[in-house]
This record gives structure tokens, sequence and C-alpha cells, in this order.
């Protein structure tokens, strides 16, 4: 406001500038501000479920997400951008994406990763090719397997008394014939299951989900195509033994880190597409290669890299699936 | 109320604090000078036909041209040329102009009755309808040209090419942009002559259908207008959507159509004709009581405009008197708007006259006027969700920051219509319409290929 002022001060002198002279009250740190209150209930959950270890790994992936955003900015005598709140939301999701039993220094090799090496090195906000933290969680996977991938704890309430337990989709991978019942389908949706910090409580992230749709952050087209198909795919495939195939869909698609990825992570502006068309070639695509990963592939989840190869796509769906232009016969790429 | 609308487009808080004030009629004081440019329209600029030292008449007409695309200039006061000189005008174009120095008797010319109050018997005709070429010479030498902003002659308008069948007259009366209501107001008041005004129109076009499209937020006007046409079959009127940029002439046509100007196209391509309200206002006043177009409605408003309303000036009154005469201002303004905050041009002076295409003056304070700085795009997708044109702005900008202005042609950017839409919505305020806007008059003005 301060530049304003400056140019009123002088008598008769009048700011002039180019059309339009009125904007919306939307700022990027709204939108930021809006995805982390978006995220606080599965943030909860992952405590309530895996105890203070969680509670102490969000909290030093925020810090360390924020503290590279700082140095990176520092160090490149680049503009300060800590405040815009982007490098909380990456901490958050970073943080939901490691196990409850991984060690403290995790988070800032992560943070390192999809701070310095995946969003600031590209240009900063926005330019990032692939999301940050999922970025970050494809390196500790391939660097760090057995942190990342064999030691799960059960949910237990505060994360007392929780003993060593296995996924249930490694469960599932592992034991083709496991006969899938109401209550893993229940434990799923509340989240009383092992799995990452942030991803087993599946209501929670719908709730969180739902109020992004509300507040218009995030337009329905990914999350809806996205897990639509894995559902849909779920209940053609029908693992689970000779369980309904009703709770076969709804298990893939409230298993692992599908709503997460779903709501929060394929949804990511700068590597998701911007025409609607696109991000539902985008969603369908993330859910057809999750459903490929985890029935055919060697791991048992396939959330991060459907969608990081999908934000591979990004630039092609964006050149494809430009819209109409009003008033011509084609599609704006020439 | 059922209404139609366009896809994409933005909705800003409307701001129509003026639509329910009467319009106040301002006179111009004895002495005071006021100011003709000869360009007020689309085309070649008239040329003065008056010499310094002349006593003019009200409603003599001031400047002309044998060109066919033009308009002429009509003196809105008595009085005498005090001198032709270089003027600028609120677009911010310099052009020829004739000032004339208000006696304040307004003496009319001839057949024009000038004064609402005054003698209605002076009309020229013996009362019968006028045949097409005269009503079409009665609309060009009585000065009307689109009022709504763009300034195209309306006699050319009105005439267009014998291969292109005109089947619908439409008449814009969204007045999409906030804080503009002179069209509001007109609806209201001059309801019966807008309605003989289409019926003008229509005369020429044997067999077209008029709408009229009316934002709902002008239901009083809605209701108004249902009542006086109530008897007239071609004509039917259209509530719309409040959405911005529903006054877009394309956007309008698609609304009440469904049918899409083809780009770099003219609606007469798909059978239509856009008029604004003023301008189909004006029509009547030309044809039916012959009298020029001199006078127009203006919208003051904004936070530091001390009375916001609606006042009715004559032409060439300039826009310091105006804002004089309304009051002043409560505070100093930071930026003075001539039109709309979504496609007004900003003035860096109140020194200009008051032209045909005139229709606000918005004097924002410093809190109204301020922009936020501009960040990196986040590609949110918004300017693509929102863009009546259906492009891809973010793509768009990063051309013109790139200089590629091949890409930016080949990626339609010349289709882009101007409406600001996409800078609105920018959560990261990026500067999206304005290097759009730039590039793309650069693109028409170079010669094709």
């Amino acid at each position: 406001m301060q530049s304003n002022s400056s140019n009123a001060i002088a008598e008769n002198r009048y700011l002039v500038t180019s059309t339009p002279h009125i904007r919306d009250n939307s700022t990027i740190k709204k939108l930021m501000f809006d995805v982390i209150a978006a995220l606080c209930p599965a943030a909860l959950a992952g405590i309530y479920y895996f105890g203070w270890r969680a509670a102490a790994l969000i909290i030093l992936s925020i810090a360390a997400c924020v503290g590279f955003e700082y140095l990176f900015n520092k160090c490149a005598r680049r503009e300060q951008t800590i405040a815009d709140l982007s490098a909380v939301v990456t901490g958050l999701l970073l943080s939901f994406n490691l196990p409850p039993t991984a060690p403290f220094w995790m988070p800032f090799v992560g943070a390192f990763v999809a701070i310095v090496i995946v969003k600031q090195l590209f240009g900063g906000l926005g330019q990032n090719f692939m999301n940050p933290a999922l970025g970050a969680r494809a390196f500790l996977m391939a660097a760090y397997t057995p942190l990342m991938a064999s030691n799960w704890l059960s949910a237990a309430p505060l994360g007392i008394d929780a003993v060593t337990s296995s996924t249930p989709l490694t469960l599932i991978k592992e034991d083709a014939s496991y006969m899938l019942n109401n209550s893993d389908i229940l434990n799923a949706l509340i989240g009383n299951t092992a799995g990452c910090i942030g991803e087993t409580c599946a209501i929670a992230l719908i709730l969180g989900g739902a109020y992004l749709l509300i507040k218009k952050v995030i337009s329905w087209h990914i999350p809806v195509t996205y897990i639509a198909t894995v559902l849909i795919l779920g209940l053609v495939i029908h693992r689970g033994g000779s369980g309904s195939i009703i709770n076969a869909g709804l298990f893939e698609a409230l298993s692992g880190g599908l709503m997460l990825g779903a709501f929060f992570m394929a949804t990511d502006y700068a590597s998701s597409p911007v025409t609607w068309l696109g991000r539902i070639i985008f969603g369908a695509g993330c859910g057809l290669l999750t459903v490929i990963i985890r029935n055919y592939g060697g791991y048992p989840e396939g959330v991060s890299y459907s969608i990081l190869l999908l934000n591979l796509c990004v630039p092609l769906l964006d050149k494809y699936c430009a819209p109409r232009v009003f008033g011509t016969k084609r599609r704006a790429q020439a | 109320m059922k209404s139609l609308t366009f896809p994409r487009g933005i909705h800003p808080s409307e701001k129509k604090n003026t639509a329910h004030k009467p319009v106040v009629k301002l006179s111009p004081a004895v002495g005071e000078l006021l100011t003709f440019p000869m360009s007020q329209h689309i085309g070649a600029p008239a040329e003065p036909i008056v010499n310094v030292g002349d006593r003019v008449l009200l409603g003599q007409k001031l400047g002309d041209s044998a060109q066919p695309l033009s308009s002429p200039v009509h003196s809105s006061v008595s009085g005498v040329v005090k001198s032709i000189t270089q003027t600028l005008t609120p677009t911010g174009i310099t052009c020829q102009a004739v000032i004339v120095e208000n006696d304040g008797e307004d003496n009319a010319v001839g057949n024009f009755a000038i004064l609402d109050s005054g003698d209605q018997s002076i009309l020229a005709d013996d009362g019968q309808t006028p045949d097409r070429d005269k009503v079409l010479q009665l609309i060009r030498e009585a000065g009307v040209v689109g009022l709504g902003g763009a300034g195209f002659p309306t006699h050319i308008k009105l005439n267009p090419p014998k291969e292109k069948a005109i089947d619908t007259i439409i008449v814009n009366a969204s007045e999409c942009e906030p804080y503009l209501t002179t069209d509001h107001r007109a609806m209201l008041d001059e309801t019966e002559r807008l309605i003989s005004g289409l019926k003008i129109i229509l005369s020429l076009f044997p067999g077209a259908k008029g709408l009229i499209g009316v934002e709902t937020n002008k239901a009083d006007a809605i209701e108004k207008l249902l009542k006086v046409a109530r008897n007239e079959s071609d004509i039917t009127i259209v509530p719309l959507k409040p959405k911005y940029p529903q006054g877009a002439e394309k956007q309008l046509i698609y609304t009440l159509t469904k049918r899409e100007v083809p780009s770099g196209g003219l609606p007469a391509d798909i059978g239509c004709i856009v008029d604004n309200v003023d301008t189909v206002i004006a029509i009547e006043r030309a044809v039916h009581r012959r009298r020029p177009l001199i006078r127009r409605v203006i919208t003051v408003d904004g936070g530091a405009a001390k009375n916001p309303g609606n006042y009715e000036v004559r032409l060439g009154t300039s826009y310091s008197s105006l804002i004089e005469h309304s009051g002043g201002f409560v505070t100093p303004p930071c930026k003075l708007i001539s039109g709309g905050p979504m496609m007004g041009v900003a003035m860096f002076t109140l020194d200009v006259p008051v032209t045909k295409t005139s229709s606000a003056i918005l004097c924002f304070t410093d809190k109204e006027a301020y922009l936020p700085p501009e960040k990196n795009c986040v590609r949110c997708g918004r300017c693509v969700d929102h863009c009546p044109a259906r492009l891809m702005p973010l793509e768009l900008n990063q051309y013109v920051i790139a200089g590629e202005m091949d890409e930016f042609v080949a990626h339609n950017g010349k289709d882009c219509i101007e409406c600001g839409s996409c800078s609105y919505v920018c959560p990261s305020k990026r500067h999206l319409a304005q290097s759009i806007r730039a590039a793309r008059r650069q693109a028409l003005a170079a010669p094709r290929k």
C-alpha cells in the first residue's frame, strides 16, 4: 500500500495502471493456509494412532522444510518466501509420508530433497515439475528402504502398546487368499491400521479434501477420477479372497496412501494439469498406475510412484488438453 | 428468476451503489469552455466545419467527415468557438478538438427540441415512419455511435453487407461492470424510448427478433421492460445471471443465441447485431425526435467521491467540472478511472472532456487502488478456468515474457477479449491480462503474413 500512497502524495498526481483495476482477495498464502487447515484432521489422527513420535516427526518435517527454504533463499539471495506457507505444506505432506518409526534425522534428509532439490533448484514456488514431498519420499524409499518400508506399527491410541505389524496392502499382497471382512474396511476408514503417519485415517483425509473442494482450492476432477478409477478397478480385479466385491473396491480406495494422494498430492498445483480434461486424464492415469503397481508390481503400494510418473506427463497433458478456443473449432495448440 | 448465462467468467462485488439514485442534471455555467474532440468514435476523425469566432447553436454540427466510417460531432451548448486545437481525450489519445464558450442561452438549431421540458412539437416529420435510408441518415446525422464504450458508428453497424442475413437484434443491457449503473437508470427512466428505439432497428431488418438481455440484479428494470414491451411480439426480455463479462459482445450473443462469433469475425457473420441501451435510446431520439447526441449520463462513484450518483452532462464538459459540480472529493483520490474497474482507463488528469463513450468516473482511494505485488505463477489454473475466450492465460503470459510472438499468435492470443478476468482471479496477482493485451495490440497492428 505504501507505493500507492506515495503516488498520491503530490497533489493531482494519480496512479495509472493497466486494467483490471480490481483483484479478488485470494493469495497464495490463503490457499496454503486452507491446505494446512485441511491437513489438520489427518495430522491429529496420525498423532492419535501413532503417538508422540508422530507429533515429533510432523514438527521436525515442517521445521526442516521451512528452514531449508529460508537458508536456500538466503544463500541464493532470492526474495524470502517462507511467509507464503508453501514450505509448511510440503513439511506436513513429507511427514505424512514417513512411517511412525522413522528416525528423527530422516525428515531433514527428506526436507533437503523436497525443498532444495525438487523445488528451489527448479525455480521455487510453482516451478517444480514433480510434487516435492513425493520426490523426497521416492528418494527416501530408494535410499533407506528398510527404514521406510518394513518397520510398521499397529495403530493404538496415542501409540501406547503399539506392536509391530504390517500394512493391510502388504498383507493382501503377500497372501492373495486373505479374506477381507467388514472390519477391515471400517479400520481403513477410521485409520486403525498400520501405515505412514498421515495416510491411514481415510475419513480425516476425506474431510480435509471436502473442505478444499468447498473452498474451491482444488477442483473435483483429479481426486474424483483418481479414487473412482481405483475403486472401479478394485471391484473388477476383486482381491480379498471370497469376500464381497464391494469390500474389495472399498478396500483399494480406502487403504494405503490413496486418499492422501488423491486429495493432497496429485492436486499439487505446480505438478498437475491446468485444464479440466488434462486433470481427468491425469486422475485416471494415476488410478490406473496405482492399481497396476499394487497388483502386478514389486511394491504393495503404488500411489506415490503413479503420481510422480503422471507429474512427468503434465506438459504433454497441458499441450493436448487445451480448451477449444471460443469462436474456433480447434484446441489452442498450434 | 430463471436466467441464462455463459460458461466461465467471474463475479466481482457488484457495488451498484448508485442504481437507485435519480439522475441529477447538470448544466454548464455561462462562460464555461466545452471541448469537442473530433475523434470520439472508431474510424476517420471528423474535420472541423466551423471557424474560430463563429457563433454556434446548440445541436449545430461542429465537425463532419466525407469518409464512410466516421461520425459527426455536435455542439452541446450555444456559444462562440474560442479555438480549434489539440486535446487529450479520456482514452488517452490526443486529437483535434473544437472549444466552445457556453453563452448559457441554449439557442437550439432548427429542428432540435433540446430540453426535455421544451417544445416537443418541433418534429420535422409528418409522423410517418421514415424509410430505411432515411433512418440510417438520421442516425448518422445525429452522430450516434456505440455508447457502450467502443464508439463504432451506428449507421455503419446497422447497414451490414447484403449477404449477411441479420435475424437477431440484441440490446446489451447486462451492465456487468461493477459500479456502473447508467444503463440501469436508463432502463428505468426511459423504458418506452428504449423499446421504440429497438422497434426502429427491427424495422430495418424485416423478420428479425429483438432480444434485450438484462442481468437479474436489475430486477426492477426487467419488470418495467416486461410491462412496456408486453404487446411487442418480436421483442423478448431475457433475464441474465449477473456475471462478468456478460456484457462482452461475444459472450452476450452466445448466452442469448448459443452462437459463437467466429475467431476474427463480427456478430453480423452469425446474423446478430448488438447495441447498448444508451445507443438504442440515442437512435430513438435521432429518428423520432431529430435530436443529435449531445448529452449522456455518467456514473460518479468510488470511495473518494463525495456524492456518488448518476449525472447527466452535456458532451464536452470537462471531467474536473463534472466532479466539481457533483461535490468533489471526500479524500484526495489515488486513482481516477474513466469507465468501469475491469476495463476502464486510468487517467493521469481530469482535464479531459466527457465524450460519447464516457460511462463513469471512478475515484478510488489508496485502499481501493491497492494492487498487490506480482508473485510466481503456481499453475493453479484459475485463469484457465475463468477465461471466457477459453484461452490459457498463464501460457500466453509466458510467451509474452519470453518475447515469443509467433507462439503467442499460434496459441490464439489474438482471440483475447481483454476482459481482465484472468488477472482478477490470479492468487499470485500476475499481470496476465496486462501482458496479453500489450502483445495482442502488437500482433493486431503487425502486417499479416
